[in-house]
């Protein structure tokens, strides 16, 4: 067990420093010099832009560039926002749970929604119920977020003037502001979710509905409830279970655009805006840290497989 | 039991109400970067900056310059100019402000590195200490515009203390003497400032609180003034001032701006130039005259917008009036293009930064000038690309805009001298770039606005070095609890005298 986990967590510092130069790469591929974004309408100076350039080491060869930031990095130093000239690691420790809180409510709403549906689709196959279901479901699918997103605003704030129309409450500050600023933002997210986990659990539900213990559970003369609750739906959510998983680190990545239009200060609000100021140390630091999110999940899901299955253990 | 409860439960719904009503809630277009007087750069930081940091000269709604920090100025020669200060003001932190403060503030301007104050005030040479209420700045030479570079944030004057034991960071909780001071910022969420109860012309300020909220999407911006959620917006689209002014809670507030939207043709920056378009002013002349400005303002912006053929907006007392739009006239512009020997189509490229109205224009604009014989193709980039583009000369033509400045060398020398950072076409012409450096030194107002008049007949009339097409609108919302907002065309949002009923 001991040897597999170092042998697993000397996979991931390659792994790192690998992404650490595409990330690097990538980013220089960008067009705009972030010399001239960062110099604004003083862009017409010069000495302005070569102190810029100087300043960030940008007047050096990539290589310097790239060793001066990784060699900072590897001690948990991102460097400073060049625009707001805040250290890029207290930056992502502010928007991150601000995301992880949005990703959660989103992630409980689709739940709450794609599963009873689902089951309730595959009951009652090809009925009135499960065109009325599978109709919702595409809607929520098909529908862009951030049409959705307004559209919500409009109604829910400029109308009814129910809940605030953009904006965020930390928890720790006031729960219940904190519910009604991110409610919105989360249905949202969490409405395109709730369809694919409802077409994924309706299809799962229909194969398991078909299978012999199902008959057998019937011939035992099980009630409907129980054969459906107790029987099938355990079995069906598995591959479902798999799917939410991969769904919810999706939703961390794809809250960008929720976060622009209800201007939640998260973690896609502060790339997006980074990308566009060419604000290279958050983009880097940001792209990093996702990655190592990522990878610290994924060595947490296998070692709940070995957990699980003990047969692993041995591999 | 039920009943107190239900009191008190009433009572302190009362005083949140009053709370809230003690607080005044601007949204912002984007998220100000920092908050250093130096060191800034962004439009939207300026508004904030409105709050914190006083200036030594500010401009009143005409664009006369009138003294803040300082009580006057007299010109001592055309190089040496001398300014009172104001007595008995202090900084956020209790220490005086006086005449040591202000040079330590120009310096700071000059030599903090990542400085954007030293080309605004580069003509200073040295700055000196008369007495504790005055100081002398000697310029390198005569400068029309330096007083009112004195009006914006390299006037401002930062507590020599704070700005000391903060260096770079100083942005990060600048002190400085306005009307506010900081109280907390989280990127991307809010600002917030609070009453700074020393503050000099405490009588005209009567917000204990603001908070600045930057919302990108327009839309929702508006939305959010519509629910409550904010009592000011910094700006709202043309096409939404109908709903603002439907709203009996809402008031609307349109102004021109300072500066103004353009298509720079590049003459002469690298092999993009080497086309006739660039070398035949005729042409460039015909693809003026099949642009009808008032049918793009309208298509566009509903009207809102003032159409122009020069950069200095009519509200500055140095725009030329008798500088006027050619009106559309396409067969004036194919005989334009037959006398300069082309075959139409004639080709061209524009590039267009990549925001809904722009690309609008661009679409409008390439449909007038396909009558007249040129077949436009659009380039839509996104705005840090666009920038690039142009700076490296990869554009024949680039719709740009600029945010203007109150003296009209600011609107420019930069963009039609040869010289000038921002002449991404570089133009070239001797005696344009004559008249410039004459109309920057001249302080002679008459005598100055004959120069412009002159500068414009030839670089723009004459040589067709740009097209001048609008000036945009700077359209304040707010609820209609709010009142004392004077609209001056900087577009900053000044806190004095403002209430909120």
């Amino acid at each position: 067990m001991l040897p597999w986990l170092l042998r697993r967590l000397g996979q991931i510092v390659p792994t790192l420093l690998i992404l650490s130069v595409l990330i690097f790469g990538l980013q220089q591929l960008m067009p705009g010099d972030p010399a001239l974004i960062l110099a604004g309408e003083e862009r017409g100076d010069p000495q302005v832009l070569a102190q810029i350039r100087a300043e960030l080491f940008l007047d050096r060869p990539l290589p310097e560039q790239y060793l001066h930031w990784i060699t900072r990095a590897v001690q948990g130093d991102f460097g400073f926002s060049w625009r707001i000239r805040e250290p890029v690691a207290k930056l992502i420790l502010e928007k991150l749970p601000v995301t992880f809180q949005l990703a959660v409510m989103a992630f409980l709403i689709a739940l709450a929604i794609g599963i009873p549906a689902g089951v309730l689709s595959a009951v009652r196959r090809d009925r009135p119920t499960d065109w009325l279901v599978n109709a919702v479901a595409l809607f929520g699918i098909s529908t862009p977020n951030f049409w959705l997103g307004i559209m919500m605003i409009l109604l829910f704030s400029v109308q009814l003037g129910w809940l605030p129309p953009s904006g965020y409450v930390p928890l720790t500050e006031d729960p219940l502001q904190s519910l009604a600023t991110t409610i919105m933002p989360a249905f949202v997210l969490g409405s395109g979710i709730a369809g694919v986990l409802m077409r994924h659990t309706r299809a799962a539900m229909l194969g398991a509905l078909g299978q012999d213990y199902v008959r057998t559970a019937r011939a035992k003369g099980l009630g409907e409830r129980a054969v459906v609750g107790r029987h099938a739906l355990r079995n069906a959510l598995i591959p479902v279970v798999t799917l939410g998983t991969i769904e919810f680190g999706r939703l961390l990545a794809g809250a960008v655009l929720t976060e622009q239009i209800f201007t939640i200060p998260g973690f896609g609000k502060l790339i997006v805006d980074a990308v566009f100021n060419r604000d290279y140390p958050v983009v880097q630091g940001v792209v990093m840290a996702t990655a190592l999110i990522f990878t610290a999940l994924s060595l947490i899901a296998d070692l709940l497989y070995m957990a699980v299955n003990p047969r692993l253990r041995t591999a | 039991m039920i009943r107190r409860t239900l009191l008190a439960a009433l009572a302190s719904l009362a005083l949140a109400a009053a709370a809230e009503a003690q607080t005044l809630r601007i949204g912002l277009r984007e998220d100000p970067d920092i908050l250093d007087p130096t060191l800034a750069r962004t439009f939207v930081g300026r508004i904030v900056f409105a709050t914190l940091c006083d200036k030594l000269f500010d401009i009143n709604e005409k664009l006369e310059i009138v003294p803040q920090l300082a009580t006057g100025y007299a010109w001592e020669d055309p190089k040496t100019l001398r300014i009172t200060l104001r007595e008995n003001v202090r900084f956020h932190d209790g220490e005086p402000m006086d005449a040591e403060a202000v040079r330590y503030s120009l310096n700071r301007h000059m030599t903090l590195s990542g400085s954007f104050r030293r080309s605004e005030i580069g003509a200073m040479e040295s700055v000196e200490v008369v007495d504790p209420r005055t100081i002398r700045i000697r310029l390198k030479v005569a400068s029309s515009p330096f007083l009112s570079q004195l009006t914006d944030r390299a006037g401002m004057v930062v507590s020599p203390k704070a700005a000391e034991a903060a260096g770079r960071n100083f942005g990060n909780a600048p002190v400085c003497a306005g009307p506010y001071r900081l109280v907390e910022r989280v990127a991307q969420d809010r600002i917030v400032v609070e009453r700074f109860e020393g503050y000099w012309d405490a009588a005209r300020i009567h917000i204990p609180r603001i908070t600045f909220l930057p919302i990108p999407d327009s839309t929702v911006r508006l939305a959010n003034l519509q629910s409550g959620a904010l009592e000011m917006v910094q700006t709202i689209e043309p096409d939404d001032m109908k709903a603002v002014q439907a709203n009996r809670r809402l008031r609307a507030v349109a102004y021109d701006e300072l500066g103004y939207q353009s298509i720079v043709f590049n003459l002469g920056n690298g092999p993009r130039a080497n086309t006739p378009f660039a070398r035949d002013p005729r042409i460039r002349a015909a693809f003026e005259l099949a642009i009808d400005r008032d049918a793009v303002n309208q298509v566009v912006y509903e009207g809102a917008y003032t159409p122009t053929a020069q950069p200095i907006p009519p509200e500055n007392p140095f725009h030329i009036p008798t500088f006027r739009r050619e009106a559309r006239d396409v067969a004036r512009a194919r005989a334009l293009l037959r006398e300069a020997g082309v075959t139409a189509p004639v080709p061209v490229e524009m590039t267009v930064p990549n925001s809904p109205d722009l690309r609008q224009a661009g679409e409008v604009i390439q449909a007038m000038v396909q009558e007249a014989g040129f077949a436009l193709k659009l380039n839509t980039m996104e705005f840090a690309s666009s920038l690039q583009a142009a700076n490296r000369g990869e554009f024949e033509t680039y719709l740009v805009a600029w945010s203007g400045r109150v003296d009209p060398d600011g609107n420019t020398w930069t963009f039609i001298h040869s010289q000038g950072g921002q002449n991404d076409g570089k133009y070239a012409n001797p005696e344009v770039d004559r008249l410039l450096d004459a109309a920057r030194s001249e302080t002679d107002a008459a005598a100055r606005r004959a120069l412009y008049a002159r500068i414009f007949e030839i670089a723009l009339r004459q040589d067709r070095s740009r097209v001048y097409l609008w000036h945009r609108k700077n359209i304040v919302a707010h609820t209609a609890r709010l009142s004392g907002f004077v609209p001056v065309a900087d577009g900053l949002i000044r806190p004095q005298g403002l209430r909120l009923n």
